[in-house]
């Protein structure tokens, strides 16, 4: 196997881990101190792949754009909240499922239509279209680089915000005992407001990142969706080292399955039988990671303090 | 039943529903709207899988997000046959059945050993896991889907489901038998236990019921008759496509269940009812009609919660 391949693949599997862990922190953070089972949260990266190719476009710049981007992102999640999640902490899950559920709908519908099916994009400037070729050969674009670097500052910051800062204990507290945070004297909902402004803002920052490679498109929020759930519940709901772990777990596990699994089964079956099967395997790898998990340890890999 | 009870508002209701069903076939003609009895097949149709949906949902507490997996595993059932030559529905029928079953015994048993939110994400996880298996294999049509070219054989001159008629009312007697099924299983001492599990797993296991194998058992029973659902439809549409085991169709399914009216034995019919004619006509007034169909889903959720059954159920007892 070429091993600058695998460098490459690494480098993108490691690249859909950040992505996915900036998605499924807020994801996580939000369920494990609002108990709010939050679908549209894919519905917020949308959000943020738009905002920032309609700010680039219209300032021209992708460093202005995307600096308007992250407050936009900000009173976005703050009016979703005030509007109608607000409503929905008193309910159960199944409300919430199908409220959220309504919003993607009700979103997805707003945005094709303003946008169309091809959705919009970012072009990169050219002081960021080039490649960094790193020792032994391996090329690596400039803008992965960015969005790396960048994912893993904010996942820094994060981790400095919740562990070590006033709001973070706050929200430390919420996520192991709601009612007792409340009883303290701590106002409950505005830190609810809080938590979930900063879910969107995490949510909108990668959506934002990753549009100048991919496109801003309508239903884009879903599939991203769907893999954070896969995070949180291999990381365990509520945890952020958690959610970290599992999202470049993922990120690698799906990326490197893609690139690799055909050339591995070639090993042992013929290669008509291993292209078929090939991609069938690779795109249920992970789900059988978050099967076999579960099997092992019900409430992921690291199950939330006191719940 | 008794007579009493078709005189309530929610007798009506209910009787109205199952007579739209059995003369739509001859109504639809007289007031020239023939693709009605079309609409109401697929309703027939989905109504079963919204039926096994409310069944673990609605009695057993068991939100199942996945719940497409099982409609889609019995339409590629025949799908996939029929693309072998295997036409016979001797044998697609009870591989459908059979493979829905097996598949709700895996799925279940590695989901319920989980509770509340993991339980959505998973089974979530497991339906979009089928998806993009049924996506990726181009052998069976990848994402354009199968077409199937000729429905289940039944080796009967009398019994073709070729025949519109035959098989609208096939549609009709499953949706039917599963309706009492799903009756009789709700009241029965098993039925019993499982709704005893719903609002209290903990007494239960207390008392000494094994609940896990409790609601394994109805998971299964659920997964073969939404099975059924999926067997149906791929006889039907001709065609089984990647859509069927789609996320939003099992989001879709959850909304029926709750707009008939949950844990009540004819909710998912009017639910199923309610949602398929709404669409029809809404997607007729306009081509952006998820703009009004997504806040109507909201406001649904928000300020009628039990559904048309609830509703009426309040209307005939206010204190109730």
């Amino acid at each position: 196997m070429d091993y600058i391949l695998l460098a490459e693949q690494f480098f993108n599997g490691f690249q859909l881990g950040i992505i996915l862990f900036l998605v499924a922190a807020g994801l996580t953070l939000i369920f494990g101190i609002m108990d709010l089972v939050n679908l549209a949260h894919g519905t917020l990266y949308m959000f943020g792949a738009f905002f920032a190719a309609t700010f680039v476009q219209l300032t021209d710049s992708l460093v202005l754009g995307m600096i308007l981007t992250l407050p936009a992102m900000l009173i976005a999640g703050l009016i979703l909240e005030l509007s109608v999640l607000r409503t929905l902490y008193e309910r159960d899950h199944l409300d919430q499922v199908l409220a959220t559920f309504g919003l993607i709908i009700f979103f997805n519908e707003l945005f094709l239509i303003v946008w169309g099916a091809e959705g919009t994009g970012i072009n990169l400037p050219p002081y960021l279209s080039g490649l960094i070729t790193l020792p032994g050969g391996i090329t690596v674009p400039d803008y992965r680089v960015v969005i790396i670097i960048s994912g893993l500052l904010v996942a820094v910051l994060l981790y400095l915000l919740v562990s070590k800062t006033r709001i973070g204990m706050l929200i430390r507290a919420g996520a192991s005992n709601r009612e007792m945070v409340g009883a303290l004297g701590i106002n409950i909902k505005l830190l609810f407001t809080l938590v979930f402004g900063l879910g969107a803002v995490l949510a909108g920052f990668a959506g934002m990142i990753i549009t100048p490679i991919t496109q801003a498109e309508s239903g884009m929020g879903e599939g991203m969706l769907i893999l954070a759930f896969v995070v949180i519940v291999i990381g365990g709901i509520g945890s952020i080292k958690g959610a970290f772990i599992a999202a470049i777990l993922t990120g690698l596990i799906d990326t490197m399955g893609r690139s690799f699994i055909d050339v591995a089964l070639m090993s042992f079956m013929d290669s008509v039988a291993a292209e078929t099967a090939g991609p069938a395997i690779s795109s249920m790898l992970i789900y059988i990671l978050m099967a076999v998990i579960l099997a092992i340890k019900p409430s992921g890999l690291f199950p939330p303090k006191g719940a | 039943m008794s007579i009493q009870f078709l005189k309530t508002p929610r007798g009506i209701y209910n009787s109205l529903l199952i007579l739209l069903c059995v003369f739509m076939p001859i109504i639809a003609p007289l007031i020239g709207q023939e693709f009605y009895t079309d609409v109401v097949a697929r309703v027939m149709i989905v109504t079963i899988a919204a039926i096994s949906l409310n069944f673990i949902m609605g009695y057993g507490g068991m939100i199942s997000f996945g719940h497409a997996i099982f409609v889609g595993i019995g339409g590629y059932s025949v799908g996939i046959l029929a693309s072998h030559g295997i036409e016979s529905a001797y044998i697609q029928w009870p591989v459908g059945i059979l493979m829905s079953g097996l598949f709700a015994l895996i799925i279940g048993a590695i989901s319920l050993r989980t509770r509340g939110v993991y339980f959505i994400m998973i089974t979530l996880a497991f339906a979009q896991m089928m998806y993009f298996l049924s996506v990726s294999v181009e052998k069976y049509g990848s994402d354009d889907g199968l077409t199937i070219d000729a429905r289940s054989d039944f080796g009967l001159s009398f019994f073709d489901l070729n025949d519109a008629m035959t098989m609208y009312y096939t549609a009709f007697m499953l949706m039917v038998g599963c309706l009492y099924l799903n009756f009789r299983i709700v009241n029965s001492r098993f039925g019993r236990v499982l709704r005893a599990g719903k609002s209290n797993n903990e007494r239960m296991a207390t008392i000494g019921y094994p609940t896990f194998r409790y609601k394994l058992v109805a998971f299964v029973i659920a997964g073969m008759m939404c099975g059924l659902s999926g067997l149906l439809s791929a006889n039907f549409e001709d065609f089984v496509s990647p859509d069927l085991l789609f996320w939003t169709f099992s989001g879709e399914l959850i909304f029926m269940v709750v707009l008939g009216g949950m844990g009540t034995i004819m909710g998912p019919l009017g639910g199923a009812m309610i949602f398929l004619f709404l669409t029809e006509i809404l997607s007729n007034i306009t081509e952006a009609w998820h703009l009004i169909f997504g806040p109507f889903l909201i406001l649904v959720v928000l300020f009628a919660r039990g559904g048309v059954e609830g509703f009426l159920k309040k209307y005939e007892d206010p204190n109730g």
